[in-house]
């Protein structure tokens, strides 16, 4: 719980507002981001009182906007940071890690955070009834947690999406349906829904709240690392909320001491080239990107053609000194079968798209090869199977006898060996 | 049949608690400048400087002006335009 949180505010104007289940200041219809009293927070937080709490996204609790408790998603977060050796090799750097929220439970991606926070909150305002427009994952996160909270769900998808997150979706008992449009025409009409219903959208009028989940990736990063910033982070975009809030996780622990060093670490975007508006926004030197209208990407997950946060995740790549850019269809089996083969990590198409983003930001030279760089795998590889199936050979099948398989893998089996003796 | 502009709850205030505007031009340009003539509040919540403010998006129709011509768009009789703020999803 956080005695911390002291309102919201503009992101365009600065106007301030009270916590309650609204996006957007009525001014301009600027974002609105949850204000926290960082002075009070000095010396109350400290690296003790989180060493000795639960290792899941709650040990930082205080900087998260919840006024009591947490009462959905308890068990969430606290994913591995591995130091990815082999994967270094392959890419030609020195200093390699893997943020794993592959693994992160329930619903394996980075979005059981954001969901957690959301329901939490959803719950503080008395609200029974939750939905979400989702590229996939959010929909199983959201579906997940509000079964195991007891709350209701619409759970709004564009058709098209991969069976088994639409599956992963309604096996939880969720009501989810499937628009005929792409995923910026779900969130228009989740936005109209929440407007006119006043229902608690995670990603419309829960998302200040929702979005501040995200940060306990950026914390368990810093504190995994030993304190420390990397210098260099890659991360897949699709709203364009997450890196956003690394960062300013990042930035957080550096204005409380949790951190000493300065910050200067450098973030880097990652998209598919078939839905790439930020990505080419930072290449182009656009201030504003331009929204994509019909996304063509085997990586539905970051399929967002008008993504919400898109000018501020620009802006931080270019204020950081990072860069962005996108990756093919192909490249993006690549990078999920380098993933799989040097690292034993099968992470979804968004996870391949960050890879091979990675491996060309690297050959670009925009990444030096001998600085600690850290790639945010951010969902499971078994959501998206049918994106690697044709890059696989399916299994040979033979007779199930010792002379068949020594035959396949051609042994002679006409060589009699001597039988090991019985004891 | 008239061109009417749906106006999102949060902006009822400015509109005169109205929930359809009923307004007179051949694109979206002149039919918000119209909307403001009525309802001068709204002005610097949907424009600054002159341009359209980035998170509000506009459709005529359900479709988004930035795929059609932006606020050249011409529109008609029966035309419905919508005000749906854009700071939502991801
Ligand atoms: C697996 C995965 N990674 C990354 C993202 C991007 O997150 P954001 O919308 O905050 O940019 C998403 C969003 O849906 C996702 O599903
Ligand atoms: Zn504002």
């Amino acid at each position: 719980m956080s005695h911390f949180v002291r309102g919201m505010f503009c992101r365009v104007c600065g106007k301030r507002y009270p916590i309650s289940p609204i996006n957007f200041c009525t001014e301009d219809f600027g974002p609105l981001e949850v204000d926290y009293d960082y002075d009070k927070l000095q010396g109350d937080l400290t690296r003790q009182t989180i060493a000795t709490r639960a290792w899941n996204m709650w040990r930082y609790r205080e900087l998260l906007p919840l006024e009591d408790e947490p009462r959905v998603g308890l068990a969430v977060g606290g994913t591995p940071l591995i130091r990815a050796d082999r994967l270094a090799e392959a890419l030609g750097v020195r200093r390699l890690w893997i943020k794993n929220d592959a693994v992160n439970y329930p619903t394996l991606s980075f979005k059981d955070r954001v969901v957690a926070v959301a329901l939490s909150k959803a719950r503080e305002f008395g609200m029974s009834t939750v939905g979400c427009a989702s590229t996939g994952n959010l929909a199983n996160s959201v579906a997940a947690q509000a079964a195991a909270a007891g709350l209701e769900t619409f759970i709004l998808v564009p058709a098209d999406l991969e069976r088994t997150k639409i599956f992963g979706t309604a096996v939880y008992g969720a009501k989810v349906i499937g628009l005929k449009g792409t995923y910026d025409e779900v969130n228009r009409v989740c936005t109209q829904i929440a407007l006119k219903y006043g229902w608690g959208f995670v990603n419309v009028n829960l998302r200040p709240f929702y979005a501040e989940g995200s940060k306990t990736m950026g914390f368990e990063i810093a504190e995994e690392l030993g304190w420390r910033f990397p210098q260099h982070v890659v991360c897949p975009m699709a709203g364009g909320a997450l890196i956003g809030k690394i960062y300013k996780a990042f930035r957080e622990l550096h204005l409380l001491g949790l951190v000493d060093a300065p910050l200067s670490t450098r973030m880097y975007g990652a998209q598919a080239s078939g839905c790439n508006p930020i990505s080419a926004c930072v290449k182009v030197g656009r201030e504003r990107h331009k929204p994509v209208k019909q996304p063509n990407t085997i990586c539905k997950s970051l399929a967002i053609g008008d993504p919400a946060d898109g000018y501020f995740a620009a802006k931080l790549i270019r204020e950081t000194g990072g860069w962005a850019d996108d990756a093919t269809d192909e490249e993006i089996v690549e990078g999920m079968l380098l993933l799989a083969r040097t690292e034993g990590i099968f992470a979804e198409t968004a996870g391949g798209v960050t890879v091979a983003v990675a491996r060309k930001l690297i050959e670009q030279g925009r990444i030096p090869r001998n600085e600690e760089i850290v790639l945010c795998i951010t969902g499971n590889g078994l959501k998206t199977q049918d994106a690697v199936f044709d890059a696989l050979e399916s299994p040979p099948v033979i007779a199930p006898t010792l002379a068949a398989f020594e035959e396949f893998v051609g042994l002679r089996s006409s060589v009699v060996q001597p039988a090991p003796a019985l004891a | 049949m008239a061109i009417l502009v749906e106006i999102p709850p949060p902006l009822r205030e400015a509109a005169g608690g109205n929930v359809h505007i009923q307004v007179t031009g051949t694109t979206v340009g002149e039919a918000l400048t119209d909307l403001i003539r009525q309802h001068p509040a709204l002005g610097t919540k949907l424009f600054d400087n002159g341009q359209l403010r980035p998170y509000i998006n506009v459709f005529v129709n359900d479709e988004d002006i930035r795929y059609l011509e932006e606020l050249q768009t011409p529109i008609q009789d029966g035309t419905t335009i919508a005000l749906i703020p854009a700071v939502a999803g991801g």
